[in-house]
């Protein structure tokens, strides 16, 4: 069975480029141009994945996420963007996408990551692996939730092998272990990385306005 | 002699003196206060400057008032006044002065306004007053006891400080009545000056887009027919507007990251394939890490020139003991030992330069799997 995805991104050359470029097995079933339009087709024709745009008239990527998973939706989100601001990537996987993705990805790789995130895996580009480490790493301040608030060793080599540009099946092969234990470890960053209440993520983001 | 625009407090003419006469604008604003409050030659003599200089010709937006400094020689001349009224140096009538400069100041205020703002004013002004019974009521009875109260006390005038009293009374009324005027005046100057940067800032915007943006897009235009060129302006491009929207002004020799992200760009920029890079964490450069640096830019060449790769990758992470780069590429590879001796892009730029730095260089690679060079050193602690 193929995977049904919904494009929503307001530009319509963008749209119909990611359509031309995605492989086999995904079904583009419809496509939104802003965020009214979009949390109403996602309610109406329940994509398996949505492919979100961050920056879009009315609120964005985030408010997409905040109606619809506020509304108790399941649908699984991977957000795409230009920008590479760690405020930005930071958001939306704290908004609940399940990865993210720069827009000039190659078709197989997106198509590859949407798979991945319809599986209910997480999608880690090079850079947002990076600005974990990072966050992680930067913290002095005593964590409230130790589980939650910082990464084991396997989690920060998984990611440093991300953030070296390997693919998850070379991650696996470099360290001795299945496909299957990298996607869990990349899942398990993720949910650290929504459910950490550690405020300095949020304010590290914004004070790092880097690309 | 001509009258400025930029940096004219009033009409510039001060300014102008000053330019004339090579002194110091402040020196002649100070002379026109003291002009003014001795004897009130000086409002007279400038108004007059003002009649009949002509205005100097400018070009483009007139740049903003310093409004600070008006206020300041404002005061300057206020305090004058009254400490002369007070020792009486200067006569009684001067006490009507302080009333005719606030309503030269307002008459300027007026005449620079536009017409629709003046309207603007007007109606607020009414509206005001009509919405602030008490207020203005309050106002009303303080007027009218100072000025009976002054009358009052006029037959004896001996007693100076009843008189001054009420004075004092008196323009309190007038003030609680102005004040709504005055800071709808001053709420409505604040956001001409906001609008004013706003207006500023895009027009900036606007120059950057059309220097940098629009011009690579007629490059390209140009140079439709070859992709590979067209790929680096377009990366170029792209890299130098994300700098400017996102990155804070950075010294590109002052720290690691830094430094690694210039290297790359330039690389980029020579060789036409894409160099991502992800930085974690940061230092401040030191000589060994510029050596470091150094070998991290030849791996880079190596991968762009020779790989055949449509991307390279670089990771840096600086961690408190130890610094580690990553420059990995999917191209064809090689066998490490067939490389020859002499060879001194990998041997001396990379290994040597690593070692002899106190670091080392690791370089893992097989004919069709790629290579990845791995730098490391060591964080002194002195």
């Amino acid at each position: 069975m193929s995977t049904r995805v919904l494009i929503v991104d307001d530009h319509r050359l963008f749209r119909s480029g990611v359509r031309a470029e995605l492989g086999d097995g995904i079904e583009v079933v419809g496509e939104a141009e802003d965020v009214d339009t979009a949390v109403a087709r996602i309610a109406e024709l329940e994509p398996d994945v949505v492919l979100l745009d961050v920056h879009m008239p009315g609120g964005g990527g985030q408010e997409v996420l905040r109606r619809v998973l506020g509304s108790g939706s399941s649908v699984r989100f991977l957000a795409l963007s230009v920008s590479d601001a760690a405020e930005d990537v930071i958001g939306v996987i704290r908004g609940g996408a399940r990865g993210y993705v720069t827009k000039t990805i190659s078709g197989r790789e997106l198509t590859d990551a949407i798979k991945r995130v319809a599986e209910g895996d997480a999608v880690f580009s090079p850079r947002l692996a990076g600005f974990v480490l990072d966050a992680f790493a930067s913290s002095e301040a005593p964590s409230i939730d130790p589980e939650l608030d910082s990464l084991t060793q396997r989690e920060r080599e998984v990611l440093r092998l991300i953030a070296r540009g390997y693919a998850y099946k070379e991650i696996a092969k470099e360290l001795f272990i299945s496909v299957k234990t990298v996607e869990t470890h990349v899942s398990s960053v993720l949910r650290k990385l929504q459910l950490s209440n550690r405020h300095e993520l949020s304010r590290w983001a914004t004070a790092r306005r880097l690309v | 002699m001509t009258r400025p625009v930029d940096g004219q407090l009033v009409a510039g003419v001060a300014k102008g003196i000053a330019q004339q006469l090579n002194l110091d604008p402040v020196v002649i604003r100070l002379a026109f206060v003291l002009l003014t409050v001795v004897n009130g030659i000086g409002i007279v003599a400038y108004a007059a400057l003002w009649l009949f200089t002509p205005r100097r010709p400018y070009e483009g937006v007139p740049p903003q008032r310093d409004w600070s400094q008006i206020a300041a020689f404002t005061a300057i001349g206020m305090a004058l006044m009254v400490f002369g009224w007070l020792t009486g140096a200067s006569g009684g009538g001067i006490a009507t002065w302080p009333i005719a400069v606030v309503g030269i100041g307002a008459l300027i205020l007026w005449q620079q306004a536009d017409p629709d703002r003046r309207r603007r004013w007007m109606s607020g002004a009414v509206k005001g007053v009509r919405h602030n019974h008490i207020r203005s009521l309050i106002g009303m009875a303080l007027v009218v006891i100072g000025a009976s109260g002054f009358l009052y006390v006029q037959g004896e005038f001996a007693e100076m400080r009843p008189g001054l009293l009420f004075t004092a009374v008196v323009v309190g009324g007038l003030a609680v009545i102005a004040a709504p005027w005055l800071a709808g005046l001053w709420k409505e100057l604040q956001l001409e000056r906001r609008e004013r940067i706003r207006q500023e800032e895009r027009a900036e915007f606007a120059a950057h887009v059309h220097d940098s943006v629009l011009h690579t897009l007629t490059l390209i235009q140009r140079n439709a027919h070859d992709s590979r060129e067209v790929q680096r302006l377009a990366r170029s491009q792209e890299r130098e507007l994300r700098n400017w929207l996102y990155q804070p002004e950075q010294d590109a020799d002052a720290t690691l990251a830094a430094a690694v992200r210039r290297v790359a760009a330039e690389e980029e920029d020579a060789h036409g394939v894409p160099i991502e890079i992800v930085c974690v964490g940061d230092r401040e450069l030191d000589s060994r890490f510029s050596a470091m640096v150094h070998a991290a830019r030849q791996a880079m060449v190596n991968a762009a020139k020779y790989s055949e790769s449509a991307v390279v990758s670089v990771y840096a992470e600086v961690e408190p003991e130890e610094v580690t780069i990553f420059v990995r590429d999917r191209g064809k590879g090689f066998d490490l030992n067939t490389v020859p001796d002499d060879r001194m892009g990998i041997r001396q730029s990379i290994i040597g330069r690593m070692e002899r730095n106190g670091g080392s260089a690791r370089i893992r690679t097989a004919p069709g799997e790629g290579t990845e060079v791995m730098l490391t050193m060591k964080v002194e602690n002195s």
